[in-house]
């Protein structure tokens, strides 16, 4: 063919349509917003009820992960995403979503080879960089501290 | 106040990242870990502490602050325990988060089925 | 008779003795939807996993085909069917009853097309009386092999295409004068690789071969657009079909009122949600078999070429970077006369 792998690249950019930018923008500011206000509104419940801060706040994760995990088992979370996009992903929700999924949809394989090993398909990388990069940043600091620069 | 920071400051997020998902097709997986590892950095460098204890759960949500969280384990575990600390305070930090996960992720795949999306 | 380059025309052209297609409820809903023999509204056809729901659907629309051409399973000498599954899981576990010889084939969504290449070469070279050829997708099976778990949340680009959950199958038989539609010909389409990325736009990975067969059928049969009535890709989609109709221009053929494509046909974008449109090999499976026969049989339409498009990717060649290179296979379908 006369053209060549990278005009076509260029050209297949031009044809091919995007999402409108600024109402995806608009759904993502809401749905996050949404989300962290609820997460605030649990926090703020929790200190008022005599709990200190920190405790406050894993109550307040837990039940991020517990509501989303209802949602995603009712089929309503997939449908917030697609509303609001990054607004649902970003947020301690979209995790627990990407936990519970596979767990639902790979169950028919079996519980070790089926839920067990495709539970981590979104949230094993997450938690292994997550670690690794805090662990990397803490030698450093270690390091530096050794030197007593820290 | 608290309300209307969390709001603002967590839906300002997630607009940077919808920026970034619509400009470079990155897929979410990639974005998820993105943050975590953004979070531990911004919170080893000093900043992502006293931008939460600000903003509240406008901050500690996201992912963002799940990575932060991860950092101010090793943070505060070498302080303790010396260098081990450095292997424990991670999974310390971040053991109701990923506890959770998983545990009601397994329960969920007990109780669901899966579903057709529509 | 062996024809150009990659085409064979069909001296005792085989004829298309029988047709079914079943859907899922979402296809059901499309615009084709009185047109498919059956619509099923349980997902799951009544199994317990998807990939068995798909091995049922497969099992079901073999079965149709067989019974409303009022043939009997065993003089059905080959079958010719295939599925997007791994292994082709669909296919294996849903044609164990039939009991019939059985080539599998994976040619991504071009699998109809290249089951029908086969099916009519056995028939024309005096090696079976009547051939099966099938394919089958279901939306579950596909987005759970080769994106995400159905329950994870995601937004899809305009540019992705919506796994059509149907089948579509066909009794093929030796020539003779009465019959559904007859294959007068084939195009056999080769890989094509423009160097595509993309998973979530295959139309563009996959148009440059179906602008490849479909050149080499107008090369091989020194024929042009107005030789044929409709000439119907796969499921190209939107972006597909537009740069399909640009490529055509650029050498001179106005293709604008002559195509179509299956996976435009199959769904309303609009109000379906499915942005580019259908995909996966019981799309334009399905659709041959309730929209593109029937409109041959009547006389409608008196010559097409069907095109159906695969994009050849797995999961590890597209983690590993890999391009998503395309396939096309021509089938030239004619009105049977008097």
């Amino acid at each position: 063919m006369e053209i060549n792998k990278k005009a076509y690249e260029a050209y297949v950019k031009e044809v091919t349509p995007v999402h409108k930018r600024w109402p995806s923008i608009f759904r993502a500011f809401l749905v996050g917003g949404i989300i962290c206000t609820l997460g605030q509104l649990c926090t703020s419940l929790f200190i008022n009820g005599g709990f200190e801060k920190e405790v406050a706040s894993a109550w307040t994760t837990l039940i991020l992960i517990a509501s989303s995990v209802i949602l995603t088992g009712l089929n309503i979370y997939p449908k917030i995403v697609k509303f609001g996009g990054a607004g649902a992903l970003v947020p301690i929700t979209g995790f627990a979503n990407s936990v519970v999924a596979p767990a639902v949809e790979f169950k028919s394989e079996g519980q070790i080879f089926g839920i067990g090993c495709k539970i981590f398909t979104i949230a094993g990388p997450v938690i292994l960089y997550g670690i690794l990069s805090s662990w990397i940043l803490g030698v450093i600091a270690y390091v530096l501290m050794a030197f007593g620069i820290l | 106040m608290d309300y209307v920071k969390a709001f603002v400051v967590g839906g300002l997020i997630c607009v940077v990242i919808q920026i970034l998902m619509d400009n470079t097709k990155l897929m979410p997986g990639r974005i998820m870990v993105l943050l975590v590892v953004v979070g531990s950095i911004l919170g080893a460098v000093g900043v992502y502490q006293p931008f939460a204890d600000w903003a509240g759960a406008g901050a500690t949500v996201p992912l963002l602050g799940f990575g932060n969280s991860l950092w101010k384990g090793v943070w505060k575990s070498i302080g303790e325990d010396g260098f081990i600390g450095i292997f424990k305070g991670g999974f310390t930090a971040s053991s109701v988060g990923i506890s959770g996960a998983l545990i009601f992720g397994y329960l969920g795949s007990v109780i669901f089925k899966p579903r057709m999306k529509s | 008779m062996q024809l150009g380059k990659a085409s064979v025309k069909f001296e005792e052209p085989p004829v298309i003795l029988s047709m079914a297609s079943i859907v899922g409820k979402k296809e059901g809903e499309g615009p084709l939807g009185k047109m498919f023999d059956m619509v099923e509204q349980d997902d799951m056809f009544g199994a317990d996993t998807w990939e068995k729901a798909e091995s049922t659907l497969q099992k079901q629309t073999a079965d149709l085909a067989i019974e409303k051409g009022d043939i009997r399973r065993k003089d059905i000498r080959y079958l010719f069917a295939g599925d997007l599954l791994g292994q082709l899981i669909a296919t294996s576990f849903g044609t164990v009853d039939l009991e019939i010889p059985l080539f599998g084939l994976f040619g991504a969504c071009s699998t109809m097309g290249e089951a029908l290449n086969l099916g009519s070469m056995a028939i024309a070279g005096g090696f079976a009386d009547k051939v099966m050829a099938m394919a089958s997708s279901h939306f579950a099976t596909a987005e759970k092999q080769f994106r995400f778990p159905l329950g994870y949340g995601n937004q899809r680009p305009y540019s992705s295409s919506w796994t059509v959950t149907g089948c579509g199958s066909v009794v093929l038989g030796k020539h003779k004068k009465e019959g559904i539609a007859a294959i007068t010909g084939i195009t056999t389409g080769r890989m094509v690789d423009m160097g595509i990325r993309d998973s979530m736009n295959m139309g563009a990975a996959m148009a440059p071969s179906a602008f490849h067969t479909i050149q080499q059928n107008f090369d091989d049969f020194q024929v042009d657009e107005s030789y044929y009535d409709k000439i119907i890709t796969g499921d190209l989609g939107k972006v597909g079909r537009t740069i399909l109709l640009d490529f055509m221009k650029n050498k001179g053929h106005n293709l604008e009122s002559v195509h179509t494509d299956c996976g435009l046909e199959i769904f309303d974008s609009e109000t379906q949600d499915t942005h580019a449109g259908g995909s996966g090999c019981g799309c334009s499976a399905s659709v041959l078999c309730s929209y593109i026969l029937p409109k041959v049989q009547s006389g409608e339409w008196k010559r097409v070429l069907f095109v159906p498009t695969g994009a050849l990717l797995s999961t590890v060649s597209f983690n590993e970077g890999e391009t998503i290179p395309g396939i096309a296979h021509g089938v030239v379908i004619e009105h049977i006369g008097n």
